[in-house]
């Protein structure tokens, strides 16, 4: 029940503050300490403060053997001007760059937040660049 | 191959495919129906006619059937799923299913189809397997990436309640059972069983140490059934249509039919159900159209990235649980990576390495540094900065990870560098001595 409450906390949130991870440990019963152990082993969980648009890119083997991964990746740094792990200055972009993501069929494959993306190239990125940056910078809910 | 009707029935060479030409998917029948992961749409195609023939069997009747219908686990480990539903305590008073979806072994995506495309079908085999073992409760444990999936799961459990298949009194006969879905949050190493249950547990994904199998001491310390989620899509078909006709199907030691996620260089990469035994030349010519631009195949990793890679020359091996361990690999979940002539083998082995360096739960010691010392060997060779020492330092890595972990994530993340050096050895010296690669892509 532990993640499930810290999707919640992440959803409220944006990211796993110090102050949403100590509300997870009061409500559930368990110390901070136990929180953010388990928080912070997987890689959902974010301890860093996110953009409101994350942008994973798979590196894994079958999206590298059809162009994707790195080539992928550069485009998007070129483009964004951010480095892997680094989000936009105004807040609304985050780049990640993530293992398989169970689309190989569909590679090289691209998420944005919890949507999937696939058979991507050049073009569709920037396509989806272009649409992301015209989106409303929206707070979350909570 | 051997088409002959009369070989019908156990065969004794373990690489001939019995009833090739009868063969009919029945796992992704539904996946390509529209609104296929809608409940009406499963009833329409008769739907959870299983559980109602299986709930007017004994356990025992449907732990002999699973059992003769020689269905191994679909999740890599093939274990024989009815030996695994008698191991569960008749006693114990109450006992779980725990259902694996938290697909993350590279190159495979055949549990994200049948997770977000055919849920019921699933749901019908836990029904069955929970009341053959005795469970009153299911949890159904999804990657946390397949947000799709888990909403689909939501209202897909929500509507069996609705329909009297989830709950209390099952159809009439008594038998109680609850369902929840739980969303996984990232980490590779929840596949693995026990991981899984600390990670339904709320704590960190650490593997447990085995035995206490959880059969015996699950989840909350209490007997658990745990089945990837294609075993358990094959349940309600070996019901209805007979454990004969699923053990019909495939070689000796591998029965039914199963899912082969096919990716890389080919030109149709997709799921494709096939009989088990199949051969890896005809999954890679004939269903997923062969190689990309024409080119050359290389080298195929047959079972998902932990299992070792097969060389372009050993293609016509079946693929089936003994006659990969033959052939020095295995059918792990049935992931097949084509790679063809343009690829660096170099690259390969570093760009999985990476992988498992990434996923290892850090726990114990081998594992943790052990892969990370692998990775980082490998892609000094990648950058032309390698000795012609790293190559036997990688080797010699690799031999001092296997085996010795905690968990198989140990034997199974030296697969790829190991097999990649034994099979193209020269490529790795190649990339040290002229500190660039021998293929262009």
């Amino acid at each position: 029940m532990l993640l499930a409450a810290l999707y919640i906390a992440q959803e409220q949130y944006g990211w796993l503050s110090p102050e949403a991870i100590r509300r997870v440990a009061d409500r559930l019963n368990l110390t901070e300490g136990q929180v953010r152990s388990t928080a912070s082993f997987y890689t959902l969980f974010e301890l860093e403060p996110q953009g409101k648009y994350r942008i994973q890119v798979c590196e894994g083997l079958s999206c590298y053997l059809v162009g994707g991964a790195e080539p992928m990746i550069d485009f998007i740094v070129k483009r964004l001007k951010i480095k892997p792990g680094e989000t936009t200055p105004d807040g609304k972009i985050t780049l990640e760059v993530v293992q398989c993501l169970a689309a190989c069929d569909l590679a090289p494959a691209i998420k944005v937040n919890d949507e999937l993306y696939g058979q991507m190239t050049p073009e569709k990125i920037d396509a989806l660049l272009k649409e992301l940056t015209q989106l409303p910078n929206v707070e979350r809910g909570g | 191959m051997n088409t002959n009707p009369q070989s019908f029935g156990y065969a004794q060479d373990g690489s001939t495919i019995r009833n090739p030409q009868s063969f009919e998917p029945v796992l992704t029948r539904n996946i390509h129906r529209p609104d296929s992961e809608k409940i009406a749409t499963y009833l329409a195609h008769g739907g959870y006619a299983a559980v109602k023939l299986a709930l007017t069997k004994t356990a025992d009747e449907l732990i002999d059937m699973v059992k003769r219908s020689g269905l191994r686990g679909r999740g890599g480990a093939g274990f024989p799923a009815g030996v695994k539903w008698g191991f569960i305590p008749k006693d114990a008073a109450q006992k779980f299913v725990a259902v694996n979806t938290d697909e993350g072994e590279p190159g495979t995506f055949k549990d994200r189809e049948i997770v977000e495309r055919d849920p019921h079908q699933v749901i019908e085999g836990v029904i069955i397997a929970a009341y053959a073992v005795g469970a009153s409760r299911a949890y159904v444990y999804i990657r946390g990436e397949f947000f799709l999936g888990v909403k689909r799961w939501i209202k897909a459990i929500a509507d069996a309640y609705e329909h009297g298949f989830l709950g209390e009194n099952i159809l009439g006969t008594g038998f109680n059972l609850d369902m929840s879905v739980h969303r996984g949050a990232g980490a590779y190493i929840c596949g693995e069983e026990t991981a899984m249950l600390e990670s339904l547990e709320g704590k960190r994904g650490n593997p447990r140490l085995k035995p206490p199998y959880p059969a015996q001491i699950g989840l909350f310390g209490l007997p658990t059934l745990v089945h990837n989620i294609e075993t358990l899509a094959c349940i309600p078909h070996i019901i209805l249509r007979g454990p004969e006709w699923f053990a019909g199907i495939g070689t000796a030691e591998s029965r039914g039919p199963k899912i082969f996620s096919v990716s890389g260089h080919v030109n149709r990469p997709g799921n494709y159900e096939l009989p088990l035994g199949i051969t890896l030349r005809e999954i890679i010519y004939e269903h997923s159209g062969g190689i990309r631009g024409g080119r050359e195949l290389k080298a195929v990793i047959p079972g998902g990235a932990s299992t070792p890679m097969l060389t372009a020359d050993q293609i016509d091996v079946p693929m089936a649980y003994e006659t990969l361990k033959a052939a020095g690999s295995e059918l792990g979940t049935g992931a097949i990576v084509v790679l063809d002539e343009t690829t660096c083998m170099v690259e390969t082995a570093r760009r999985l390495t990476k992988f498992f360096a990434h996923e290892t739960c850090g726990r114990c010691t081998p594992c943790r540094i052990g892969s990370q010392r692998l990775y980082e060997t490998l892609d000094r060779i990648e950058r032309g900065q390698g000795t012609m020492d790293d190559i036997d330092r990688a080797l010699e890595l690799a031999d001092g990870i296997d085996g010795i972990t905690f968990c198989p994530m140990g034997a199974m993340l030296v697969n790829p560098a190991r097999s990649a050096i034994n099979h193209f050895r020269a490529e790795f010296e190649y990339h040290i001595q002229n500190k660039r690669c021998s293929v262009k892509i």
